[in-house]
């Protein structure tokens, strides 16, 4: 056969062709990767449909600052909001400084001993342990040991203690993602590690350390069990700010919990569902915080 | 800190040279029979040479022959690389550097050095000069120190109206201009340059080129480069370094060797090494 340019050019053609089956299995990995996607997704969506259809109805401004009541039409979240805000306030005053400091130490600091190896491994561990067990040991320690009894503190220190190894784990990837040249530079400078560290290296990763504490926190902000163990109050006895931190408290996820186990539906679809509509935007405001820090104070090197 | 120009002799004529025929300057930094290994290996090994003061000192040879890591040695900078050892010593004006009673720190604030790639901080040019001077507690005058370390840098007319703009809006050569002046304001009396210009564009090295011969008239300046031109063109004295086969110690490790040190005039016209030769004529390397 003569190879003129046109049957060249047409079996080309034919050449740069795929394979049909791998057209397929391409598409077919694609489908199956957009279905798992998507089931999370649809999984959210009815949830949250499902809430807002149940609780809509019953959100009203007398929601957000009555206290509770035995009447379903009557009762509030407001010791559960400025509960659960005290918290939070509380729990990022002493669960920032102390796993930032633990991070900065592991990272910067420690030296690379077979102890600290194992003590690093071990706050990765932790992250992974069960909140109620948080709830237990805080119960033993802050409620009893310590005496601060069924307080907003001792329900403070306890969430610190189930986010603490997150925050560090945060922390330490953002002081990681800050080059080395960053650390020659200062010491080069005649800094001393301590300076350049405190000066140079902390601040370019207290974006990365703030979002991840955030996220922690938003984490923790729907934490039910170790507060309910700690002895957070559905009670009248709740029902008060508890600004001062050795009060007796509540907070949003507990209430919702206690709503959702009333007999009454009034109670247990309505108040309930527009509880946690209140906790999902406040949820949903702490990461909008935190999405805005990354994006505000993202750096490039 | 102002010291007289008339110290510094050794500028590359084209006139023969030989290291006989003028009074060498006053020797700054003195390095005695240095190894320096990582983890029991040795990256250099047995160096014995001289920096004198208000010269620029090349050092110059192929990759891996430890010329890094010799000039990290200068400021102690390779303290701080986990299991780096040295033997030898190392003298700064007659002191033992690595004496126990040395504190690195006040090494480093006598012996700047700027790094290969530029790396200010993440913050603005003005604290990049300022860093330096705060964490010393040099007892300066912000504002004058920020102009006067920019000028000598040769940057202030570039950066003057935006002092408070984040370092990183500069291009990579004022970046580099930059951490000099950095460097500067501490008021250091040697400044080690770990390959300056390699991430540099050809008009931006013969800036940086223009400053360092200004520099050198108030600091002693050690620059390490794979760039024969840039030692040629710039610096006073010249060491030549190559990686060789160990012998004494028996195995086959390579290690990196002082070859050559001489005028920078010597080494390219008239070295007395052949290896320094084919190196430098770029028969290989």
């Amino acid at each position: 056969m003569v190879s003129t340019p046109a049957r060249v050019a047409a079996r080309a053609v034919d050449d740069l062709r795929a394979p049909r089956g791998r057209t397929r299995r391409e598409r077919a990995f694609a489908a199956l990767l957009v279905a798992a996607s998507a089931v999370a997704l649809v999984v959210l969506g009815v949830l949250v449909v499902d809430v807002l259809v149940d609780g809509l109805g019953r959100l009203n401004l007398s929601l957000l600052t009555s206290y509770t009541s035995r009447f379903a039409e009557r009762t509030g979240f407001r010791a559960g909001i400025t509960g659960t805000i005290s918290l939070m306030v509380l729990v990022a005053l002493f669960a920032f400084p102390l796993g930032l400091g633990a991070a900065v130490y592991l990272e910067e600091f420690a030296p690379r001993t077979r102890f600290n190896r194992f003590v690093e491994a071990n706050i990765n561990n932790l992250a992974g342990v069960p909140s109620v067990v948080y709830g237990l040991l805080g119960s033993a320690v802050f409620v009893h040991v310590l005496g601060f009894g069924r307080s907003l503190l001792s329900g403070a220190l306890t969430l610190s203690l189930l986010v603490l190894p997150v925050i560090i784990v945060a922390a330490r990837e953002a002081l990681r993602a800050v080059p080395q040249s960053i650390r020659a530079a200062g010491l080069a400078l005649g800094a001393t590690p301590l300076q350049t560290v405190v000066h140079q290296v902390i601040p370019a990763a207290l974006p990365g350390a703030l979002t991840g504490t955030i996220l922690a926190l938003s984490r923790a902000i729907g934490e039910t069990a170790p507060l309910l163990v700690v002895g957070a109050l559905f009670s009248r006895r709740a029902d008060s700010e508890p600004w001062f931190p050795l009060e007796a408290f509540s907070a949003l996820p507990v209430q919702i919990y206690q709503y959702i186990g009333y007999p009454q539906e009034e109670f247990q679809v309505g108040v309930a569902s527009a509880g946690i509509i209140v906790l999902l935007v406040l949820l949903l405001g702490m990461n909008s915080v935190a999405i805005v820090l990354r994006a505000r104070y993202a750096r490039r090197w | 800190m102002e010291a007289a120009d008339t110290v510094r002799v050794a500028e590359p004529t084209p006139a023969p040279q030989t290291t006989a025929s003028t009074p060498a300057p006053p020797v700054v930094l003195s390095a005695r029979n240095v190894t320096i290994s990582y983890g029991g290996v040795p990256a250099i090994r047995d160096v014995t040479m001289d920096i004198h003061q208000h010269e620029i000192t090349a050092l110059i040879g192929p990759s891996g022959c430890g010329k890094s890591t010799l000039l990290r040695a200068f400021n102690r900078t390779n303290d701080l690389i986990p299991g780096a050892t040295m033997r030898g010593t190392i003298t700064y004006w007659g002191q033992d550097l690595y004496d126990k009673r040395v504190d690195p720190v006040e090494v480093r604030r006598r012996i700047g050095m700027v790094f290969q790639k530029p790396n200010p901080f993440p913050k603005s040019i003005r604290d990049n000069i300022l860093f330096g001077p705060k964490v010393t507690g040099l007892d300066v005058d912000p504002d004058e120190i920020v102009e006067s370390s920019l000028r000598r840098a040769a940057l202030w007319d570039e950066v003057k109206d935006k002092l408070d703009q984040s370092a990183y809006s500069l291009s990579g050569g004022q970046q580099q201009r930059l951490c000099i002046a950095r460097a500067i304001a501490v008021g250091p009396d040697v400044i080690l340059m770990d390959e300056p210009c390699s991430a540099l564009d050809p008009v931006a090295t013969a800036r940086i080129e223009d400053l360092m011969r200004e520099l050198a008239r108030q600091y002693t300046i050690v620059i390490v480069t794979h760039n024969m031109q840039q030692a040629a063109r710039v610096s006073d004295r010249c060491a030549f370094f190559t990686t060789e086969v160990a012998t004494d110690e028996g195995g086959d490790r390579r290690s990196g060797r002082l070859i050559e040190y001489d005028l920078t005039d010597t080494i390219f016209k008239n070295p007395s090494d052949p290896r320094t030769e084919d190196y430098v004529t770029g028969r290989f390397g």
